[in-house]
């Protein structure tokens, strides 16, 4: 028997989570169904990360709205999520004043707090911008999160509330049946809606097609970051945009909520499911980060990563579909999409709510229990802690001084962590100057035992495995 | 006559040599020094190595191990072949003799090591 | 939290540490070494191959039984180990602060410290390399340890990247297992490695490498499925060259940098060249009583020369822990010029004779080493050539020095 939902989430990324999570708070029956391994996989984990304040939106849009009604939503959830994150501000440089007055038009329209700041004042909040920054327009609203660890703790959150999440469930169709409900079809079985919400990201359009809706024309632009080593961090204090141009918001240099430094992101137009950096764009990066910053340290690089922003048109497409009743969208979610994801999903969610006549749970769990993070514990909770458990006496990653306690912990989370990757993006391990150097195989020999499967069937993530071969049965397969 | 192309590695100077000859007479070209007519000369008559690889034990733990002694070049497939199918106790230890004169070679396996089954059990 | 004291306290069980707590203890200090793996030996226990001893033991023989000589010899003392133990903090006052399950987080107080904490390898974020970043890309250092410890193959179809003795060596080593090595790419005109090993890694089993080439972008997704590379020129890849293979693992031998993290925020001197700290003959940094030796200090060719240096290390340690540390002379500096890269100790105590390392820029042929003090030559040595890969040592006279000693090459 097929099981019939009241809802089913297209998509694991920041928006989707969001959603399941507005979703599971309400008295209705909820399924997210995401293609990878674990929830963000794409788009959500490989982006700038930033909360921003919303000056530069164009008034009257959707962006604006929801950019601005997210910020602090954002904040809040990153507080009840235990998310790390920074309200750290932002600042846009540039050497004429005259250059910042349309933001500012933009940021009084969209009801957002900003202030010029001429050269002095920048230097006393920043004081590595570019010789030639004359003036900069400062959020205070603006800050960094952890991206993928607030698209986690969503999906933790909407686990622990009763919201079912299904992994490596491609949507492979999308039917109708006479009674009005979905039938949504992935190679794990198929799944009866009442309603569907498309929260797919890049493949978004094409869930879209799949379901009879609107069609979308989309387009795909990449961006490649550089990873600063955490020694960088004491020399950025905000995030540093440049101008905008009609390509978006420039290459920012900002702190990552994780202690790192980004420089990013690049706008090369590409097409879905590239997310390779190239020897162009990274020296396009070299070139054009000291424009704003003036101390950039490429030689303290300890990764390079890049993103794929999906396109629609200039705004976000938000809402029901006017060809499919009860299928609802939140697609061609670019920037500012991190920062509007709460907003989206509470949009959203009231609709469908109200669609099916659904009322809000009593007692639901607003809080997560904080993780612990050795790091952040003082000494005497430390040895309390350990006396407990004495795994979390066991450093694993050096790097990152994360243990084996966290990491178990991890992998025994409401959504479990089932690969390296998903043990990284949850604890850090493997996040630091050695990139998992010492500490994959270690990782490795944890997933493997508290999984119960053999080393050589423990993932990376996305399906590929990391010690392929048992020695001297190289040749026997 | 056999001849050799090959790089002198007896110090970082890496002359290119060339050597050719047979049993009775090698001359080898490319040296600065005498050490390099030396080593030259044994590249071509008698090339060997010391051969090292794996050996997994009972228990799946991995143990490391050598020949006594060089093998000649050209049985080092032969040799390494005859190690992968060597099987020996958990309880090996560094210096246990896996395999008494592997091949008829006169060259015995010797473990060097083994590994601790897990760091974190 | 309880607090102990050791005179002295080594952090690192590797060949550094184990030779720096042996030496220690020889001149009597009360001494604790904290490794951060589950057994003594650290890198050493991986590195299978034959190739360390000769010097220090007039033995060829592996790196498991190199390990294995000092542990022994570390266990026949009182020296205490502590494993599973991770050093999280340093202080100028000496007091390391260090994790392990089995006691927990502690203050350890220390009459003198050696840092003995080896390197790390420069990974694919830090060369920056472009395309996909997908399952299949190693360093070479954890292809070994998979392999060699763990009993696990990351390939069949191998690229590796750049020339480092431990790239050269999984290079045989995977061809020992069943793998196919089918190239290996070098961004210098010249090996970083061990001539030994180009000869009896790559050549014994016709394998290709190519100098003066480099990676130019990573294919496949969620694995590597191949790579392109293209030859350089000015260190820039020539793109129109480009050319394209297989491969389902890339092995990264690019390069180690010293492990110092436990001395970020630390008051202390670090050389930019060598990425570790600066040190006098004794081997102690700018920070009294804090000695460094072993791969943490420079990046050494063979582990003979980090034993030698690290009973160096312990020695002086101890010497320093108990209040024997004798007055030196004068203190010159030691300044590595032109083509040496470096050259180490940084400085230098007037006083007895004394050995200084050295490594040079570039492949130099036909050359001299010069060791002046003021306008007094210590040193004139003629060598036929010196190479990158390897390290160069000579004795200098400082009875009576003049001046800073300058290092430098006469071609």
């Amino acid at each position: 028997m097929d099981r019939l939902f009241d809802c089913v989430v297209i998509g694991g990324g920041v928006i989707g989570t969001a959603v399941l999570d507005r979703l599971a708070c309400y008295d209705l029956s909820a399924l997210l169904l995401e293609k990878e391994d674990d929830v963000a996989s794409f788009a959500t984990r490989a982006n700038s990360g930033i909360v921003h304040a919303g000056y530069d939106c164009e008034p009257n849009t959707l962006k604006a709205k929801f950019n601005v009604l997210g910020n602090p939503l954002m904040w809040r959830d990153a507080e009840l999520l235990h998310v790390p994150c920074l309200k750290c501000g932002s600042i846009v440089v540039a050497r004429e004043r005259e250059q910042l007055d349309e933001l500012v038009r933009k940021a009084e329209a969209n009801g957002v707090e900003v202030e010029v700041l001429d050269r002095k004042r920048t230097l006393e909040l920043e004081p590595n911008v570019a010789d030639e920054v004359g003036f900069s327009l400062y959020a205070p609203s603006a800050g960094v999160i952890s991206p993928y660890q607030l698209a986690i703790a969503y999906a933790d959150r909407a686990a622990l509330n009763g919201g079912e999440i299904l992994l490596e469930a491609p949507v492979v169709g999308i039917a109708r049946t006479s009674d009005g409900n979905f039938e949504v079809q992935t190679p794990k079985g198929t799944f009866k809606a009442r309603i569907v919400i498309n929260c797919a990201g890049a493949y978004g359009a094409n869930v879209n097609d799949m379901a009879g809706a609107e069609h979308y024309e989309t387009s795909y632009r990449r961006g490649d970051y550089f990873v600063l080593d955490n020694t960088e961090r004491k020399n950025v204090n905000t995030v540093i945009f440049p101008l905008p141009t009609a390509a978006g918001k420039g290459i920012l240099v900002a702190p990552t909520a994780d202690g790192n430094v980004i420089y990013g992101p690049t706008a090369n137009d590409t097409s879905l499911g590239d997310t390779a950096t190239t020897l162009e764009s990274l020296d396009e990066l070299k070139r054009n980060v000291p424009l704003s910053y003036k101390r950039p340290a490429f030689n303290k690089c300890i990764r390079v990563y890049s993103g794929l922003r999906t396109i629609i048109g200039h705004d976000f497409v938000i809402g029901e579909s006017e060809k499919v009743d009860n299928f609802f969208m939140a697609i061609g979610i670019c920037s500012p999409g991190l920062t509007s994801a709460p907003a989206i999903a509470e949009f959203l969610t009231d609709g469908v709510a109200k669609r099916l006549g659904a009322a809000r749970k009593q007692n639901v769990v607003a809080e997560l229990e904080k993780p612990v993070r050795v790091k952040e514990l003082d000494d005497v909770a430390l040895n309390e802690l350990i006396k407990k458990d004495s795994r979390f006496g066991r450093i694993v990653c050096r790097c990152e001084k994360v243990t084996e306690g966290e990491i178990v912990q991890a992998i025994h989370s409401p959504l479990p962590a089932r690969t390296v990757d998903a043990v990284k993006r949850r604890t850090r391990a493997g996040m630091g100057r050695c990139q998992g150097g010492f500490c994959c195989t270690r990782v490795m020999e944890i997933l493997s035992r508290e999984l119960n499967i053999p080393l050589t069937e423990v993932k990376k993530g996305l399906g590929a495995n990391i010690a392929r071969y048992r020695i001297k049965e190289v040749n026997d397969d | 006559m056999k001849e050799l192309n090959t790089i002198c590695i007896m110090c970082p100077m890496g002359c290119p040599l060339k050597i050719v000859g047979d049993g009775e007479k090698v001359e080898v070209s490319g040296n600065t020094c005498k050490r390099g007519e030396i080593y030259g000369k044994e590249e071509l008559l008698h090339p060997s190595r010391v051969i090292t690889s794996l050996v997994i034990l009972e228990d799946g733990s991995v143990a490391s191990c050598k020949s006594s002694s060089p093998v000649p070049k050209e049985r080092i497939a032969d040799v390494v072949d005859a190690i992968s199918h060597i099987s020996a106790p958990k309880t090996t230890k560094a210096g246990d003799v896996l395999l008494k004169d592997a091949l008829g070679l006169g060259v015995d396996i010797i473990a060097t090591g083994v590994s601790p089954k897990s760091g974190l059990n | 939290m309880t607090e102990l004291f050791y005179d002295v306290v080594v952090i690192g069980g590797g060949p550094a540490g184990m030779a720096a707590a042996l030496a220690a203890r020889e001149k009597g200090a009360k001494t604790l070494i904290l490794e951060r793996d589950v057994r003594l030996g650290g890198i050493l226990n991986q590195c299978i191959h034959q190739g360390f001893g000769l010097h220090y033991f007039s033995q060829e023989m592996t790196g498991p039984e190199y390990a294995k000589r000092f542990s022994d010899a570390v266990a026949q003392t009182d020296i205490e180990v502590r494993l599973e133990a991770m050093a999280l903090g340093l202080g100028e006052d000496r007091t390391v602060s260090v994790l392990s399950p089995s006691r927990g987080l502690e203050k350890i107080r220390a009459g003198a410290v050696v840092l003995a904490m080896g390197c790390r390898e420069r990974t694919a974020g830090a060369i920056m390399l472009p395309g996909t970043r997908p399952a299949g890309i190693y360093t070479a250092g954890m292809a070994q340890k998979l392999c060699n410890v763990s009993g696990y193959l990351v390939g069949k179809e191998v690229v590796i990247l750049g020339s480092g003795d431990i790239g050269l060596i999984m290079a045989r080593r995977m061809t020992t297992e069943g793998a196919k090595v089918k190239l290996v790419l070098e961004l210098m005109p010249y090996s970083s490695g061990l001539k030994r090993n180009i000869v009896q890694c790559l050549e014994d089993y016709d394998i290709p490498i190519k100098y003066s080439h480099t990676i130019t972008r990573v294919v496949g997704s969620p694995r590597i499925t191949g790579l392109y590379y293209a030859p350089v020129k000015d260190r820039k890849p020539i793109l129109e060259q480009e050319q394209y293979v297989s491969c389902d693992a890339l092995l990264l031998s690019v390069g180690l940098i010293p492990e110092n993290d436990l001395l970020n925020g630390l008051d202390i001197e670090m050389s930019p060249v060598t990425g570790g700290a600066t040190v006098d003959e004794r081997r102690m940094t700018t920070i009294d009583g804090v000695f460094s030796c072993g791969n943490v200090l420079h990046v050494h060719d063979l582990v003979d020369n980090v034993s030698r240096e690290a009973e160096i290390a312990g020695a002086a340690a101890a010497d320093f822990a108990m209040g024997k540390l004798a007055e030196r002379g004068k203190q010159y500096a030691v300044v590595a010029e032109g083509d040496v890269r470096y050259a180490l100790p940084q400085r230098i105590h007037e006083g007895g004779v004394q050995k200084l390392f050295f490594r040079v820029g570039r492949v130099v042929k036909n050359c001299r080493l010069v060791v002046e003090s003021g306008g007094k030559t210590l040193l004139s040595k003629k060598y036929m050539v010196l190479a990158p890969g390897e390290m160069g040592s000579v004795d200098i006279d400082a009875s009576a020095l003049e001046g800073d000693i300058k290092v430098r090459l006469e071609i």
